[in-house]
């Protein structure tokens, strides 16, 4: 067991990079989902059918095999050579937008309409309504449901080890490979995951808590 | 102030209302009244466009509402719902001031105390930091009512304002209904209010089945109805 001490470090340090990843990933994919939600309810029935689309597409096919096909598509296709991360973020930020979308969607479907008709007759924009009054309500009610979108963003993003993003789960293979010891190379990466999701899960039932004053 | 031309209304092919046409004066109070499913909120929702006409016109100091202009319409009114829609998430403060400051770009200072004004107005200064939820029914009305007139509308819509309301909390919300009649605001109100819409409506426009049957006042609504649709409705209600 000592041959893996001197790795631990080594393998800690992927936290950030996980984190990095997760966060940037998240935060993409919540305001593009947001915009495919709100081009699903939209008057435009072409903005409409293409956020259909779009949807269909990244909850129809793996998220690994989008991950390597951006990822080594996009050099053969243009002259970007893309980095790991970078084709890591747009995969995850592409793919996770597609289903907050739909959670979104049912969040502000399950708006009282009577409040969008109380911000018409006072005159309030649309997109003001929809960000100050629509969607904090919204959000309260689909908060369990991103709080599962964000869990699973973070255990997902072991999946971009495969193209060589040095995170967490790679590192942890790196270490197994170097030193045979399967057990603890691999038992740390299981044990930081674990701990970063409660940690995600406490974090969440708190922000619910806080928001259920108005109930 | 508003003129109503042939007012048509069809839901999927339901006709709900059926060739209105009725003019509204300045400071005038009008009551709409009739039974269940005549029309009456469709009606009130189509003076400011959260109902789009099938035929007909409104029109609204003589401008015809239609979908370019109805934002410059809704200027002009204000409107009062039966579930009264507060916003549950911001404060009674918050729900009065938001408008005026997003859509008139008011200072928060400034919309703060004209919302203070109002909520004294309306009999709630010490509600002004609570949530919607801790208010009863009554209240929320009343801060519904304050919401709205910090537009300054010149028009108010009151869509069956007391038709949620426990009757221990109806009274104190046509009291704040009668007060703003008495400033001189012109009002089309839906009501199953009867012994209001007596007192404090100039005139009575009867619905049923998406038509005015009786357009007259209350005086003569109320001792002398001319149809038999009215006469049997009022030997129901009254």
């Amino acid at each position: 067991m000592e041959e893996i001490i001197p790795s631990i470090p080594f393998i800690l340090e992927g936290i950030l990079i996980t984190l990095k990843f997760v966060l940037l990933s998240g935060v993409i994919g919540f305001i593009l989902g947001i915009g495919v939600a709100l081009a699903k309810l939209g008057k435009s029935k072409a903005l409409g059918k293409i956020a259909g689309a779009y949807t269909a597409f990244f909850r129809g096919t793996p998220l690994i095999l989008q991950l390597v096909y951006i990822y080594y598509v996009i050099p053969q296709v243009t002259p970007w050579n893309i980095e790991p991360f970078v084709a890591g973020v747009i995969a995850f930020s592409l793919n996770s937008a597609a289903y907050i979308s739909e959670i979104i969607r049912a969040g502000i479907q399950s708006v009282d309409k009577g409040q969008f008709e109380a911000a018409k007759a006072l005159n309030i924009p649309y997109f003001k309504a929809m960000r100050k009054i629509i969607l904090p309500q919204a959000i309260k009610h689909i908060l369990p449901a991103l709080m599962n979108e964000g869990i699973m963003l973070l255990k997902e993003s072991a999946v971009i080890s495969v193209i060589g993003v040095s995170d967490i789960m790679r590192r942890g293979q790196i270490v197994a490979a170097d030193t045979y010891n399967y057990i603890g190379a691999l038992t740390i990466p299981l044990i930081l995951y674990f701990l970063m999701v409660r940690m995600l899960e406490m974090y969440g039932s708190r922000v619910e808590r806080r928001l259920s004053y108005s109930d | 102030m508003i003129k109503v031309n042939q007012l048509s209304k069809t839901f999927k092919k339901m006709p709900v209302l059926n060739n209105i046409s009725t003019e509204i004066n300045k400071k005038e109070v009008v009551a709409v009244i009739g039974p269940s499913g005549s029309g009456k909120s469709t009606f009130l929702r189509c003076l400011n466009g959260l109902e789009q006409p099938t035929e007909g016109q409104v029109y609204i100091d003589g401008t015809q509402l239609n979908e370019q202009n109805v934002t410059q319409i809704r200027e002009k009114t204000g409107m009062v719902f039966q579930h009264f829609h507060l916003f549950p998430h911001m404060t009674v403060l918050q729900n009065i001031t938001f408008a005026p400051m997003e859509t008139h770009g008011k200072s928060k200072k400034e919309a703060e105390e004209n919302a203070m004004k109002l909520l004294e107005t309306v009999g709630l200064s010490d509600k002004a930091n609570s949530y919607p939820n801790q208010l009863s029914g009554g209240q929320k009305q009343r801060v519904a009512i304050a919401r709205a007139l910090a537009m300054h509308p010149e028009i108010m819509l009151f869509d069956e304002p007391t038709s949620a309301l426990d009757p221990e909390m109806v009274k104190e919300v046509l009291d704040v209904m009668k007060q703003l009649a008495s400033t001189g605001m012109t009002m089309v109100i839906v009501t199953h209010e009867m012994a209001f819409a007596r007192e404090v409506a100039d005139r009575i426009i009867f619905l049923d089945q998406g038509a005015v049957v009786e357009e007259t006042t209350p005086i003569q609504f109320f001792n002398t109805p001319s149809t038999e649709r009215a006469q049997s409705f009022l030997q129901k209600v009254l």
